[in-house]
């Protein structure tokens, strides 16, 4: 994949804010957000529950509640898909920028045969015929190894177990060759089993072709097995930036290194699962400074004052800590 | 699907079988009888009349002359209307009850649910807001308050229809009474439609569709509208019941002729085999009606398989 292209960027997202009017105030859930992808580049967005991590996705796709304001700009192929309308979107979405949801069991229509709710976006987006559709989308239920594909076409979503509705969902994504796949927790509601094998799959698929992914998780060995860069996020703000590599190696954000150190180990002694106490702030009372200060074991007093802002340590590598990386020199 | 329907056939049997008995028994154990008021007739008479309806039988013994009858169709004469059977009477009335009551339906069905879709996309607009104050208007207002109001406004000030009459189902003699029948309907239709399809628009296969970069008719009516349709439909299988089987009001203010006048004057008249008629009719059309309701459903939503 190390060919030309990959200088130019196929996304720029430039201070990303998403806001919620909430009858108990606003809510920032994600607070100046930066990152770029380039064609084929995988990069994870790892964080907690309410992190912003899947607010980001649905503010990319134009998918936002109707209570949720945007600022900031995305540059998709140069063009800010922010602001357009939502017809100017609707050519973009599964086209160029397709999705894949948390929940599979709830994503498909239940009252729609999944063969249709496939054809449906190749008839849309590629203007092919019913017969056309239907074969090109067997096809898909094939790349994405789905036995029988032929069979299931005609099949409920309900007749499908829940790995094999991910695959559905994964196959729809990838009909019309976008661009960029967002994949919003796709293993999550999975068994561990299936979890792994969606993995694989989306890892094949992303090679076959050369889609670029943002692959948001809160899970690390998701990340580790998929993605050329890692985002951490907590609280809506970026806490490191940087290669997959440097950010699980040399992880220099206390809050990347506690989510490390929470993986359970086969091979460690202890009995007992490292954990980060605490819980995330609520966003509606952010505390001044650093959000994560509460539960961070090295906090100190101007960690309380000012927010760090999110500085180039190494050169590709960002971090948001007012502890230096070798500690507390300065 | 033809052994439900076979199955919900038999099932009706045991009970429309329970209906007619528990009204039968309980209409008898009322004090009076259908002549009692009647003082005029002199004792011999009386005792001839009740002898030639079984009046003068034991209870048990009616209740048996009356289901052989039923067997054979035969719902018996009218105790009120000396040369009606109850099949006649209801021949009669029931047609004109039931093609209000179809036209009706059909009103409150589009512009129920066009109305309730409508307030649904435009939630919390102010479209959204008059669409529901009016249903709630339609809900609180009692046709027997809209059916004289119907009256006042299309035939004494404006002239525009007759007061009232049937003359065979012509379009001006329909108009008012479907409009006093339709309109709660149109209200809870409304109502109904507008929560359900607020509820299927947030649900994450519309948030699928969305992502699909699909226009929003088509999320509308390809993705949204059947699951929908889901709560309005189990409320049409009643609704339509008592739709096509009348109302009194109707009836009354418009002298229209239908089986709505029947649930009434048979109760006052102690009319026994009225009563027994109309709760036949109610009872079949109701349980015929649920049935087709949870054909539709299987129609719908193809995780119900019988």
């Amino acid at each position: 994949m190390m060919n030309v292209s990959k200088t130019q960027n196929l996304l720029e997202v430039n201070n990303l804010q998403v806001n919620f009017r909430t009858p108990d105030g606003f809510v920032t859930a994600v607070n100046n957000l930066n990152f770029t992808l380039a064609q084929g580049e995988t990069l994870g967005i790892v964080g907690e529950s309410g992190s912003g991590k899947s607010q980001t996705a649905f503010a990319l796709m134009g998918l936002l509640a109707g209570n949720g304001v945007i600022e900031g700009e995305a540059r998709f192929n140069e063009q800010n898909i922010l602001t357009l309308n939502e017809k100017a979107m609707n050519r973009i979405r599964s086209k160029e920028i397709a999705m894949i949801f948390q929940d599979p069991m709830t994503s498909l229509n239940p009252y729609m045969k999944v063969g249709k709710q496939l054809m449906e976006v190749l008839m849309l987006h590629k203007g092919m015929s019913k017969a056309e559709a239907f074969e090109a989308s067997v096809k898909m239920l094939d790349a994405v190894k789905m036995p029988e594909a032929r069979k299931r076409m005609n099949m409920y979503p309900h007749e499908f177990s829940g790995g094999m509705r991910q695959r559905v969902m994964i196959a729809m994504a990838l009909l019309c060759q976008p661009k960029l796949l967002i994949a919003d927790e796709p293993t999550t509601a999975l068994d561990v089993t299936v979890q792994a094998q969606i993995l694989t799959l989306l890892n094949e698929l992303k090679d076959d072709f050369n889609t670029s992914i943002i692959m948001i998780t809160h899970d690390l060995g998701v990340v580790a097995g998929l993605c050329d860069k890692v985002l951490v996020m907590y609280a809506g703000q970026t806490m490191e930036y940087g290669t997959a590599e440097d950010v699980f190696y040399r992880p220099t954000h206390p809050y990347t290194q506690g989510l490390l150190k929470a993986i359970p180990r086969l091979d460690g002694d202890d009995e007992k699962l490292s954990t980060i106490p605490g819980n995330p702030p609520n966003l509606l009372h952010m505390p001044s400074g650093c959000p994560f200060q509460a539960r961070c074991e090295f906090a100190r007093e101007r960690c309380g004052e000012s927010m760090p802002p999110l500085e180039e340590y190494a050169p590709g590598q960002l971090r948001a800590c007012h502890k230096s990386v070798d500690g507390w020199v300065a | 699907m033809l052994t439900f329907i076979s199955k919900r056939i038999l099932e009706a049997i045991p009970t429309l079988l329970i209906l007619i008995t528990v009204s039968f028994f309980l209409m008898h154990s009322a004090p009076g009888s259908p002549f009692s008021s009647e003082r005029t007739l002199p004792p011999e008479v009386l005792a001839n009349i009740n002898a030639k309806y079984h009046l003068d039988e034991p209870v048990i013994n009616q209740y048996f002359y009356y289901l052989g009858g039923l067997l054979q169709g035969d719902l018996g004469p009218s105790f009120r209307y000396k040369d009606f059977t109850i099949n006649e009477l209801i021949a009669q009335s029931f047609p004109v009850s039931a093609e209000i009551g179809i036209w009706s339906f059909l009103v409150a069905l589009l512009i129920g649910v066009g109305c309730g879709i409508v307030a649904a996309l435009r939630q919390n607009s102010w479209l959204d807001y008059s669409v529901m104050g009016f249903a709630n208007l339609g809900i609180v207002l009692p046709n027997f308050v809209l059916a004289p109001l119907c009256i006042l406004f299309f035939s004494i000030y404006n002239h525009w229809l007759p007061p009232g009459g049937w003359n065979g189902g012509a379009w001006p003699y329909l108009v008012m009474p479907v409009i006093a029948m339709s309109t709660s309907y149109i209200a809870q239709i409304a109502r109904i439609t507008r929560g359900s399809m607020i509820e299927t628009m947030h649900s994450n296969f519309i948030r699928t569709a969305r992502a699909k970069g699909l226009p929003k008719y088509r999320i509308i009516f390809q993705h949204a509208l059947r699951p929908a349709m889901l709560p309005v439909i189990s409320y049409l299988g009643p609704a339509f019941v008592g739709i096509v089987t009348g109302s009194v009001i109707v009836d009354v203010y418009f002298g229209t002729g239908g089986i709505g006048q029947h649930f009434i004057n048979g109760a006052l008249n102690r009319d026994y085999s009225m009563v027994m008629g109309v709760t036949i009719l109610v009872g079949t059309l109701t349980i015929l009606f649920n049935a087709i309701v949870d054909i539709l459903y299987a129609v719908i939503d193809p995780k119900i398989r019988y």
